[in-house]
């Protein structure tokens, strides 16, 4: 892709997601009263993506943005009124601009437009020439009503409608500083009312400053007003009703002082300090500084080799203190490079959101959707790889979880159904809950279902958590149960799979009608992580160090079988055992004794047990590429220096395999 | 050698009114990407023409417009307005205020042209 490109793609896609933000938030208020500068934002940003682009010759998008700009005019003049219908409109139509905007950046083509244009043409249609309410403008003088433009006006009679006061303030500043002054100014003036129009003027203003008249509305009384503002006030029109508890503006103390401020040089300086980065460069930064740490660990084991050869000298010792510089160093640039990756979950969880508030539409089901933990960070990569798999589970709660109003209310439920989104940190880990208090998983069915496929035998034990472990089994779909998602053709096996892959885990509680918790937990960062290098057989493997928790010798005679099961005790708890030889069938080595790597969290707490450890290195983990993905049991591979290339153990699969090939009854002696 | 001052916020927009002006020659062009700039810019120098829009973030064109035929220095100052279609009526408007003439966004080149030089005398 070209840069340029790539740079419209970016920008079109913050675009596109600052317009859903907007229309969830108009979605959120427009019953109980919308913010006109929300509209006129959401209009302004399909005006900026028209531009864009246009400029970049995308024509489909051009037309298209040009079409909903001209819809969103109508709305934020009022010649549309904001209704449910419209709301799910510009939903839908954002969502084909983020298709369009995805098939450029995959260097296809824009695909026929005609229909979508002709079908927001029609609606806009279909809605317009809604009458504006009555309201005179008669109240107010010609000379300031002729400079507003269209939407002002709009503005001024909406505010005259709903009664509010409109006032006019009046204030002079210096013409070098005038902007922070007037922003000061601005900024007090909304806190308590809508700023409508801003008439810079130059009657009876002196030389070398400039005259501004403000014109907003506000339910305040005036008196409140000119105390909180410091400037001289004209009451164009009273408020209508007795004034509800008067809002004082926060900033009325800061205001006059800012425009007494002393006369700064003008600059045309952006005050914003970001930069758009593309991930890849970032990823590319990450492998240089893993190859540095390959190098860092040479020069390390090039001092402990000179130790031993010369002894103790200075030059041994300069090496030494230079490889000790080097790590701090590495370990400093590292975690700047992570952090720089790093995005707050909310970006995804606005996404998500969306997909409530229209799927919910769609089935017919009427949902409250409850987020927490929206500042909580993630690696970008991970988040952009976990959101499809968390619509998946979304998706499948809304349609599995969630009766319908007339079953809740049989249960004795309230009639919408509520979806928790909550993110929290937890160690390395980034741990997100999805929470529904729908009908929850109907085990017998699951069961039954899993004895259907022969995952199991009839009549196995097996505890609850097991059970529920089946709906994660490739293939498994019970269509009133959970999973095939409405015919999507995905599966939870394959949000397993991603989880798996990128090194994490789900767990899942449900109840019977008090509804299911999926929790999804993920290391915090893919990019370089510490591992255990251990060897099996003639092999050497590496660990992910997030994934255990302690090691151990274990003798083998104090490893027990309970029903088909090797175990352990550690500590006086249960400790299910795998052998890595078995289950990549390396012929097997008698040996007295193992070493134990104690992997997963609480009930997928299980022991790997191996032939040697050698300790702890950093490792980078690179992808196994499309040939080799299908290899089982491996997250990766990693160099370990002298260009030594070992496989990292996919510690999930190894975890979950022991499990399904111990409940079939046959594998394990 | 004539000055002309630009007051459009999007930078395309400001780019393109530029590359157009250009082709007139003698022309020194002076940019403003927000009504508070040109209010500042205004000032500094004598201006032979005004091209502005009209949907601007801080103070709209009808604001400038109304602000530079209401101050006796600017009193003759031209005035072209470069808008977009759907501001018809804010054209109007603006035309009532004072202004010189106006543009239509898209614009052909040479359209634009035309107009600045019959507005400017060249």
């Amino acid at each position: 892709m070209k840069a340029s490109k790539k740079e419209f793609i970016a920008e079109a896609e913050e675009l596109l997601e600052e317009s859903q933000r907007l229309i969830l938030e108009v979605q959120d208020t427009y019953q109980s009263g919308l913010n006109p500068d929300t509209i006129n934002a959401l209009f302004r940003a399909m005006h900026t993506l028209k531009g864009v682009s246009g400029l970049f010759g995308v024509q489909g998008i051009t037309t298209l943005s040009h079409a909903l700009e001209t819809l969103m005019d109508d709305v934020r003049l009022g010649k549309i009124d904001v209704t449910a219908e419209v709301v799910s409109f510009l939903f839908k139509n954002v969502d084909i601009l983020k298709d369009i905007t995805d098939r450029v950046s995959q260097d296809s083509d824009e695909g026929d437009i005609a229909a979508y244009l002709r079908d927001i043409e029609a609606f806009r249609a279909s809605l317009k020439g809604q009458v504006e309410g009555d309201s005179s403008l008669a109240l107010i003088d010609q000379s300031i009503l002729k400079v507003l433009s269209e939407y002002e006006e709009h503005r001024l009679k909406a505010n005259l409608k709903d009664g509010k006061g409109i006032f006019l303030v009046k204030a002079v500043f210096p013409l070098e500083t005038f902007d922070t002054s007037l922003e000061a100014l601005t900024k007090t003036v909304k806190a308590g009312g809508e700023l409508i129009s801003t008439l810079p003027t130059s009657e009876n203003v002196p030389d070398g400053s400039i005259g501004f008249n403000l014109m907003f509305s506000s339910v305040v009384e005036s008196d409140e007003l000119r105390q909180a503002l410091g400037y001289p006030l004209d009451v164009l029109v009273k408020p209508r009703a007795a004034a509800p508890v008067p809002v004082v503006p926060e900033t009325a103390a800061e205001a006059p002082a800012a425009a007494q401020q002393k006369p700064q040089d003008t600059h045309l300086k952006s005050t914003s300090t970001t930069v758009r980065v593309d991930i890849e460069k970032l990823d590319r930064i990450l492998n240089t500084v893993g190859e540095l740490t390959l190098a860092k660990g040479a020069v390390k084991r090039i001092g402990t080799e000179l130790v031993e050869l010369y002894g103790h000298n200075t030059l041994v010792y300069d090496i030494h203190k230079i490889s000790q510089t080097l790590e701090r160093r590495l370990a400093e640039l590292q975690d700047q490079v992570l952090e720089i990756r790093m995005v707050p979950i909310g970006q995804i969880f606005t996404r998500l959101a969306q997909i409530v508030r229209r799927y919910s539409r769609e089935v017919d089901k009427q949902i409250d959707l409850v987020l927490y933990g929206e500042d909580t960070e993630l690696d970008k990569y991970l988040a952009e790889e976990i959101v499809d798999p968390l619509m998946h589970l979304i998706r499948n709660s809304i349609d599995h979880g969630i009766e319908h109003a007339e079953d809740r209310r049989r249960k004795g439920k309230k009639e919408s159904g509520t979806v928790i989104l909550r993110a929290y940190q937890k160690g390395n880990h980034v741990v997100i809950e999805l929470k529904d208090d729908g009908a929850g998983i109907d085990l017998d069915k699951v069961r039954k279902k899993a004895i259907e496929k022969g995952l199991v035998q009839e009549g196995a034990v097996l505890s609850e958590k097991e059970v529920i472990d089946f709906i994660f089994a490739p293939g498994f779909s019970t269509k009133d149960v959970v999973s095939d998602i409405s015919g999507r053709g995905v599966g939870m096996d394959v949000v397993k799979e991603k989880l798996s892959v990128l090194g994490g885990y789900a767990e899942v509680e449900t109840k019977k009608d008090a509804g299911t918790t999926f929790m999804l937990t993920l290391p915090i960062t893919l990019a370089i992580i510490k591992a255990l290098i251990v060897r099996v057989g003639d092999e050497r493997f590496a660990v992910p160090l997030t994934s255990m928790s302690e090691t151990l010798i274990v003798e083998h005679k104090d490893i027990q079988t309970i029903e088909w099961k090797e175990v352990y005790y550690l500590r006086g708890e249960m400790l299910p055992m795998i052998r890595v030889s078995t289950f990549f069938k390396f012929p097997p080595v008698p040996t007295e004794r193992s070493f134990a790597v104690v992997v997963g969290f609480g009930e997928r707490k299980v022991g790997l047990l191996v032939d040697e450890l050698f300790g702890q290195q950093e490792i980078v983990i690179k992808s196994l590429g499309e040939y080799l993905k299908k290899m089982h049991g491996f997250a990766g591979a990693a160099e370990i220096g002298k260009h030594e290339v070992i496989l990292v153990l996919d510690i999930e699969s190894l975890i979950d395999d022991s499990v399904v090939k111990q409940k079939g009854g046959a594998i394990y002696v | 050698m004539k000055t002309i001052l630009i007051v459009e916020d999007s930078a395309t927009t400001r780019a393109l009114i530029r590359a157009v002006i250009d082709e007139l020659g003698d022309v020194e062009t002076v940019e403003a990407a927000s009504g508070f700039e040109a209010l500042k810019l205004l000032p500094q120098q004598e201006y032979d023409l005004i091209i502005t829009d009209i949907n601007m973030p801080d103070i709209n064109g009808l604001e400038l417009i109304s602000f530079v035929r209401s101050n006796q220095r600017y009193i003759h100052l031209p005035i072209i307005i470069v808008s977009t279609e759907r501001s018809e009526e804010d054209k109007k408007r603006g035309m009532a205020l004072g202004a010189t003439n106006y543009v239509t966004k898209p614009f052909k080149s040479g359209e634009l042209l035309d107009i600045v030089k019959k507005t400017i005398g060249l």
